[in-house]
């Protein structure tokens, strides 16, 4: 079962992908899609070095509804911010946050989230991932602000992950 | 294209807002890629287009299609998903590109992150 | 199409050109190179936005391939100059 399904996930998410690029669930469809969704991942299993443990799916849909909402919320202060760039600047400032998460696949996620949620850019990580670099565009208290960034996006990314 | 099927007038409304309102997201994001007096100032607001911009236009798309062809038609949804996934991975490396080169021509940006150091606790 | 939608449509597209050359003012003006490359990325973003909305316009489907194909294109374009910026050589 491992050996024909090495990445399921992936195999349900290339097979949606098909049919939604297509437009159709005809039956010739269905068949391309699934022969996609089942072959894709096996020629591509040699070329990754490891596999993600994907746990918790609830924890999961907590956080894409959380980022969701983080992304809505951050966009018009960065929208307000730039409105009003002329009388008051942003307080950008770069911020060094200690990381506690390890997995690969959980920092891939979290470089998603920190680069997709405007107004916080993931600039650079170091070699044995204990310390972040972010670069943030309004930035009010920094004590706060780590708090908050361990508490919403690391936590349950290490539920997730780890 | 069927002619046949008038489209109703809330969902008229509800297009045409969320059309405005991606575009002037992408607008404000303009506004601020060429206001913004720093460069990482600037990285922050062509997320404005790539985020919300780009799922007003999609939701729009959807909305639009699906009432025309009375059956549901997502697949405009990829494209902010897409972007999702591809944007971070120019930004990153652009982030990083930026710190390189300022580095290397000795302006004011923090030191290379190595381990031990800047642990803070 | 009615009145209200095709002048909404008109419009965005108006207020997208409006930020297209906006972001053609940072292409131009730089100052450094990872403002320009930045400044493209934002380009083709809008452009693929662009396409969304012109399908809207005309009620087809084939401008979201369209959409599709700039925003790999994109991706790719800027990963590479993003990676010749980080290092002088695209591919080492």
């Amino acid at each position: 079962m491992s050996r024909l399904f090495p990445a399921p996930l992936l195999s349900v998410a290339l097979f949606v992908l098909w049919l939604l690029l297509n437009l159709s669930v005809s039956p010739g469809n269905l068949l391309l899609g699934a022969v996609l969704g089942i072959l894709a991942p096996i020629l591509m299993a040699p070329l990754r070095p490891q596999h993600a443990h994907v746990r918790r799916p609830w924890a999961i849909a907590k956080l894409i509804g959380r980022v969701g909402l983080d992304v809505i919320h951050s966009n018009l202060l960065v929208a307000r911010g730039v409105l009003r760039a002329g009388s008051t600047p942003p307080r950008s400032a770069f911020v060094h946050i200690p990381l506690d998460l390890r997995d690969a696949h959980g920092l891939a996620a979290l470089s998603m989230i920190t680069t997709v949620v405007p107004g916080t850019v993931w600039s650079e990580l170091a070699l044995d991932r204990s310390v972040l670099l972010l670069h943030v565009f309004d930035l009010e208290d920094e004590k706060a602000f780590i708090e908050h960034f361990k508490h919403t996006y690391e936590r349950p990314l290490r539920e997730i992950f780890e | 294209m069927n002619e046949a099927i008038v489209l109703p007038f809330w969902l008229e409304l509800l297009v045409s807002t969320l059309l405005l309102l991606g575009s002037l997201f992408a607008l404000i994001g303009a506004i601020g890629l060429v206001r913004l007096k720093d460069f990482f100032q600037r990285m922050h607001p062509p997320a404005l287009a790539s985020t919300i911009g780009a799922w007003c236009v999609a939701a729009a798309s959807i909305l639009y299609f699906s009432v025309l062809k009375q059956s549901p038609v997502l697949h405009a949804w990829l494209i902010p998903i897409l972007l999702s996934i591809t944007v971070p991975v120019t930004t990153l490396l652009l982030a990083r590109a930026a710190l390189f080169r300022k580095r290397t021509s000795g302006e004011h940006v923090p030191e290379e992150v190595s381990s031990g150091r800047d642990r803070g606790n | 199409m009615s009145g209200l939608l095709a002048y909404a449509v008109l419009a965005s597209l108006f207020i997208f050109a409006i930020a297209m050359g906006l972001a053609l003012i940072r292409v131009f003006r730089g100052p450094s190179a990872q403002d320009r490359v930045l400044a493209l990325d934002y380009l083709y973003i809008l452009g693929m936005l662009m396409m969304l909305v012109l399908g809207i316009r005309y009620a087809s489907d084939t401008y979201f391939e369209g959409a599709l194909l700039i925003a790999l294109f994109g991706f790719v374009g800027s990963f590479a100059l993003a990676k010749f910026l980080l290092r002088g050589e695209v591919i080492e």
